[in-house]
């Protein structure tokens, strides 16, 4: 909202300082987006003819400027060309200051004197023509030495852009405003006329002129019949009002009408007296299907619920008097009855409609008006009266024959009776913190037009202007605001609460800290990949059904709740393959997203509509997921560095599944290299929940990796991490023996067809209960070894607390090993 | 009696085709095959260039019957193509194969190097170490609400004109625009307390962390996904003057003891009284400069008295409770403090951007 400084203090005597105002503005919640100054440093701007032009020695980008700027004769050093003797522009005299603080001052250019500068439209900053002097030869005034302010009819003035919150109706206007601003700083507010000409009063409006058939929706309608109506320009001052407003001026008829809502913040309607049937207005809802064709020409249908909910389809209209609609009531008029050029006699429409219907259909209609936006807000349903009167004013100065049918017909709905907060003076203690009384809490509601009675307890009087104060219970909270907003927010005291538990993080979020921390340490970047993806990515793998679409997405590509990490992270190792970085490996721990018709457990929650109802939701899971895509990565890499992450994760011991049970991992298997990965698997409880291994390379390269790297692949369902059955019991530590150990290595020939775990698990059950460790360190394929099998080389650690192994208790143990080993066809090399 | 085209049994040529297609054991013998009967050089080709002599009539007749015979004979080399691919895919598959129990941890060798944590996690993680220093816990919510959460229990019912201050990705599930994706990180507040309630555990000390979404086109600075920290404390005796006191706590704690706090009225729905809360410029320190358009002040978040709708909303006794909440943007910290440019740059991933946290 544009607030001239000029056209506030018409009405209170308010401070010009801009710093000062700026400031109040914005304590007191009007928030200042910009200030610009009209006309500032013009003061000293005069016109000066151009009586001689001639060339300086040496010089052939300025020429020396004779002009007449109504005294003697000066000269002048310009480097612009686009002007000839006799032709008038601005001169900054010496001592003249320009926008910028740019002081002219006397110099000396190729040994001849400047006596000041002429100047270009925008270094006036009246335009942004740089291209040469502003020329004024042509322009009315523009004689020696006059004011260029006068010539061009220019007023200092300062704009306040002003940004009015949604809880403040009443700040929506230059009077609202003056309101607030005035009663913080104490100075009296007054709204003269406008005229002092009296205007005639013609035969009353029929009260029939309105009615109201939706009373909920409408608490008041004011209707006015005038003639003596001359459709024409209207006066300079109040085009100049609304253009520093930012509004357009149309005729005086529809400028009467703007500047009132402007000035007072109440939208009026003007219809033509003799395109509106029966000369009446009245207030329904519009019937389903019912069309008009709004003044921008455009027809609306009306009366159809909307998509949204909570939008039945009750749309507010204007009838006419054979109700027929002519207008969208508080959003647009219709073109029918639009005041033209030949319009002698009017009805004025002055209304207070229902600030959710009026944002339905707003909203429904994709139709935002100067005068919906207010109505959203709540419009005073007192103020029609006073609206009225200022719109006749308005057009009493264009209109002499102007004649209103006194008094308006004045309908009424269901009025909102007056609000009264009634509450002890200590509630509004117990919410702000400050110490109150009554005294003081009537010194600072009582100039925004609040009435305060009571001592202990309050009893506050609402005024109209103010539909946002709800009423008991909650309108103690709306009160206390305004309590603490005249009280300043700038001067609230700072305490400070304590209370007696002790601030930490869950074990959930303690958890993903760690894997953080473990998995940088490893080398790894943390990467955050977006949420919202192709739907077509979405799917791979999983099907149509699985995906969680969006109804109104930004584009195509982002219409789909990701239901992996991995394509996503692909794509970041792909973006920077294609800036040569190519040592790229990453995690990431985000969500994914399962369509709640496919997720074996949704979440199910309380929906819209008052929370009555039950909505299923998409099942929300925590995946971590390493990419890793350094030179030499595969899927070796990855089971080293889950053997690091494990003991980190306060789990019992894993083992490896291989082939990956897709169907345990759900989105967790997707891309997984068939031959390459494995499932991990708690040995406790069979739960599986994680993978590691490689991204399968047919998925690498669709994702835009086409340099045949290997990529190792980690993912965690970390939401399983925190299941009780996963977690260990607190383990006790295991002693160490201060006894030496004894050690042997045993190497074997296995098929490749066996795992090398199988073996693991047969050496570890054959070795007894004084194996300490058993440690594959050696993997080796080729000479001496046949095809089709590879030679295992385990370390075998055996120790006792109590004393030292002899080599017969470990020969023992060796040949166990041996026998178990042969058992699974391993053979010792 | 099969169709001839000049010297060419069209019938006895696909029977050939077919079978040397069928025959072809690699997808570089069917590219062969593929040749000899479709190439520039097949004797299809051969005749289609003797069509010269032919009538009008005659050239159509035979011209369509090559391209039938092209067409047959395409579509039966992309299917022993796609069977012959994914033979070959399985048997590179299998050569490749790898059991993962016999990889030896000690023998995988990666370069000396820590990794970067993401410079939003770590900001994340600032701030939350912040607050739980102050006494709040951390709570964590969903990413998609339904309208309740997001939006009704914080006292803004549907179509409510004050809707319009979040610009909202809805999703295809249930009734049109009744599951969100959320808006603020609010909606784990209504969480809490209805928990709160449920379980008789109230006073709430908590903090919620947490990825949101506006359906905002993403420039240099917003993207359409962001993150935001919201705080909220119910207990008795809880005041405006508190809320001002812990904001100001916590901008000496994370943006460093010469900056301050100030609170301006502003409009939240779900707040009465609310305000924004602003903090000392860090570029010119407080002195006004063009960041802060001379005010010396930077809006970082809205705070505010939770509204007694929405303690009634989850069941909260107001005459009894009282409370306030704060929310700002995580990314906006981070951005604030390492003056980036773009936040584009969050999400691309780039190396040298990541590297650099």
């Amino acid at each position: 909202m544009l607030v001239p400084l000029s056209w506030m203090l018409s009405f209170a005597p308010l401070p010009t300082d801009v710093d000062l105002l700026r400031a109040t503005f914005d304590d007191l919640g009007l928030v200042v987006e910009s200030v610009e100054h009209i006309g500032e440093g013009l003061d000293q701007i005069v016109c000066a003819k151009v009586t001689d032009i001639s060339a300086i020695d040496g010089a052939d980008k300025v020429r020396k400027i004779t002009v007449d700027a109504g005294g003697a004769p000066l000269t002048i050093v310009c480097g612009a060309w686009n002007f000839v003797v006799g032709d008038v522009v601005p001169l900054a005299p010496v001592g003249a200051v320009l926008p910028g603080d740019f002081v002219i001052a006397k110099r000396k250019m190729r040994g001849v004197e400047s006596n000041g500068m002429l100047c270009s439209a925008r270094e006036l900053g009246l335009g942004g023509d740089h291209a040469g002097l502003m020329l004024l030869t042509t322009v009315e005034g523009a004689t020696p030495g006059a004011a260029i302010a006068d010539v061009l009819g220019i007023t200092p003035d300062v704009i306040f852009e002003l940004s009015a919150e949604g809880n403040r109706p009443d700040a929506w206007s230059i009077l609202g405003v003056v309101r607030d601003l005035a009663a913080r700083l104490g100075v009296p507010v007054t709204v003269p006329a406008l005229t002092d000409a009296s205007i005639a009063t013609a035969a009353a409006t029929s009260p029939a002129a309105a009615s109201i058939a939706a009373p909920a929706f409408c608490q008041r309608l004011t209707v006015t019949a005038a003639t003596g109506i001359v459709v024409t320009d209207s006066p300079r001052f109040i085009v100049d009002r609304l253009e520093a407003c930012g509004m357009r001026a149309i005729n005086n008829v529809v400028d009467a009408s703007n500047y009132v809502m402007l000035e007072l913040g109440q939208p009026t309607h003007a219809y033509d007296a003799h395109r509106l049937s029966g000369g009446t207005l009245g207030v329904r809802l519009a019937a389903p299907q019912e069309t008009i064709t709004t003044l921008d020409e455009v027809a609306r249908v009306l009366g159809v619920p909307g998509r949204g909910l909570g939008d039945s389809g009750e749309d507010v209209v204007i009838v006419d008097g054979d109700d027929v609609v002519i207008g969208i009531a508080g959003v647009m008029g219709g073109a029918a009855t639009e005041i033209h050029d030949g319009t002698t006699a009017l009805v004025l429409e002055a209304a207070s409609f229902s600030p959710m219907a009026i944002a339905r259909t707003s909203k429904k209609l994709g139709l935002r008006s100067e005068a919906s936006s207010r109505f959203e807000r709540g419009v005073d349903p007192n103020l029609a009266g006073a609206a009225t009167e200022r719109f006749f004013q308005v057009l009493r100065l264009t209109c002499p024959l102007l004649a209103v049918g006194w008094p308006s017909a004045v309908a009424e709905g269901d009025v909102a009776p007056v609000t009264v907060i009634t509450a002890p003076v200590g509630e509004f203690t117990r919410l702000l913190g400050l110490s109150l009384d009554a005294a003081t809490v009537e010194r600072l509601l009582a100039p925004l037009g609040f009435a305060v009675a009571g001592d202990a307890i309050l009893s506050i009087t609402v005024p109209s202007n103010r539909p946002d104060i709800r009423t008991m219970p909650f309108g103690v909270a709306d009160v206390a605001e305004e309590i603490v907003r005249t009280y300043g927010y700038t001067k609230l005291e700072r305490t400070f609460p304590s209370w007696s538990t002790p601030g930490s993080l869950s074990a959930a979020q303690r958890r993903r800290r760690n894997l953080r921390s473990v998995l940088c340490g490893l080398g790894l970047d943390e990467v955050w990949t977006p949420t919202l993806v192709d739907p077509a990515v979405a799917a791979r793998g999983l099907g149509d059904e699985a995906v969680v679409r969006l109804t109104n997405p930004l584009s195509a590509e982002e219409g789909a709740l990701r239901t992996s990490l991995l394509p996503q992270m692909l794509a970041a190792i792909a973006y920077n393959a294609d800036r040569r970085q190519l040592e790229t490996g990453f995690f990431e721990l985000g969500t994914v997203f399962e369509h709640p018709a496919v997720a074996a457990t949704p979440r199910t929650t309380k929906a819209g509509g008052g929370g009555g109802a039950v909505a299923s939701l998409p099942m929300e899971r925590t995946h971590l997921l390493a990419t890793l895509g350094r030179h030499g990565d595969d899927a070796a890499t990855a089971v080293a560095m889950f053997a690091e992450l494990h003991p980190t994760l306060g789990l019992g011991p894993y083992r490896l599944v291989q082939p990956a049970p897709l169907t345990d991992l759900g989105p967790l298997g997707l891309g997984l290299h068939p031959t390459r990965s494995a499932a991990v698997v708690c040995v406790a409880t069979g739960i599986t929940y994680g993978v590691v291994g490689e991204v399968d390379p047919t998925v690498v390269a669709l994702a835009g990796v086409h340099d045949g790297r290997r990529i190792g692949l980690l993912g965690l369902d970390v939401d399983a991490l925190a299941t009780g059955e996963l977690a260990r019991a607190v383990g006790e530590a295991i002693p160490v023996s201060k006894f030496p150990s004894s050690e042997i290595d045993l190497a074997f020939v296995l098929a490749d067809a066996t795992p090398a775990d199988a073996l693991r698990a047969a050496l570890v059950a054959a070795a007894g209960e004084h194996l300490s460790s058993c440690v594959l360190f050696d993997v080796y394929r080729g000479t001496g070894v046949a095809d089709g099998s590879r030679s295992l080389a385990f370390r075998l650690q055996f120790g006792a607390l109590d004393r030292t192994l002899t080599d017969g208790d470990v020969g023992a143990w060796r040949t166990s090993c041996i026998d178990a080993a042969a058992s699974l066809g391993a053979v010792l090399r | 009696m099969g169709v001839t085209v000049g010297t060419l049994d069209l019938d006895a040529y696909v029977g050939a085709a077919d079978a040397a297609i069928r025959a072809a054991s690699s997808t570089d013998a069917l590219d062969a095959v593929a040749a000899e009967y479709l190439g520039k050089k097949s004797q299809l080709a051969l005749v289609q260039r003797t069509f010269g002599s032919l009538s009008d009539e005659e050239k159509r007749t035979a011209g369509a019957a090559l391209q039938q015979v092209r067409s047959t004979l395409d579509g039966a080399i992309s299917g022993r193509r796609e069977a012959l691919a994914a033979a070959e895919r399985l048997e590179q598959l299998e050569a490749d194969r790898l059991d993962l129990t016999e990889v030896v941890p000690a023998q995988v060798r990666r370069p000396l190097r820590r990794g970067h944590q993401h410079l939003i996690s770590q900001t994340q993680a600032e701030l939350e170490d912040v607050f739980v220093g102050m006494g709040f816990t951390v709570a964590d919510g969903p990413e998609v609400e339904t309208d309740w959460y997001n939006f009704e229990a914080l006292n803004i019912p549907p179509a409510h004109p004050a809707r319009g201050m979040w610009d909202t990705f809805y999703l295809e599930l249930g009734d049109p625009e009744t599951v969100v994706l959320r808006t603020h990180t609010s909606p784990v507040q209504v969480h809490l307390m209805e928990e709160a309630v449920a379980n008789n555990t109230l006073p709430i000390h908590a903090v919620m962390p947490g990825r949101c979404f506006r359906r905002d086109t993403p420039d240099a600075r917003h993207l359409h996904t962001f993150h935001q920290i919201e705080g909220l404390v119910i207990d008795e005796g809880i005041t405006f003057t508190d809320l001002a006191g812990v904001i100001q706590t916590f901008t000496t704690a994370y943006f460093g003891p010469a900056m301050s706090s100030r609170l301006r009225p502003a409009f939240f729905p779900f707040t009465e009284p609310s305000a924004e809360f602003e903090i000392t410029c860090a570029i010119c320190q407080g002195a006004g400069c063009r960041t802060c358009s001379q005010t010396g002040w930077i809006e970082l978040g809205g705070c505010g008295m939770v509204d007694p709708a929405v303690l009634d909303a989850v069941g909260i006794d107001a005459t009894r409770y009282s409370g306030f909440a704060f929310g700002f943007g995580i990314d906006r910290c981070a951005q604030m403090r390492y003056q980036i440019a773009d936040m584009r740059a969050l999400v691309e991933n780039d190396l040298r951007f990541v590297e650099q946290f």
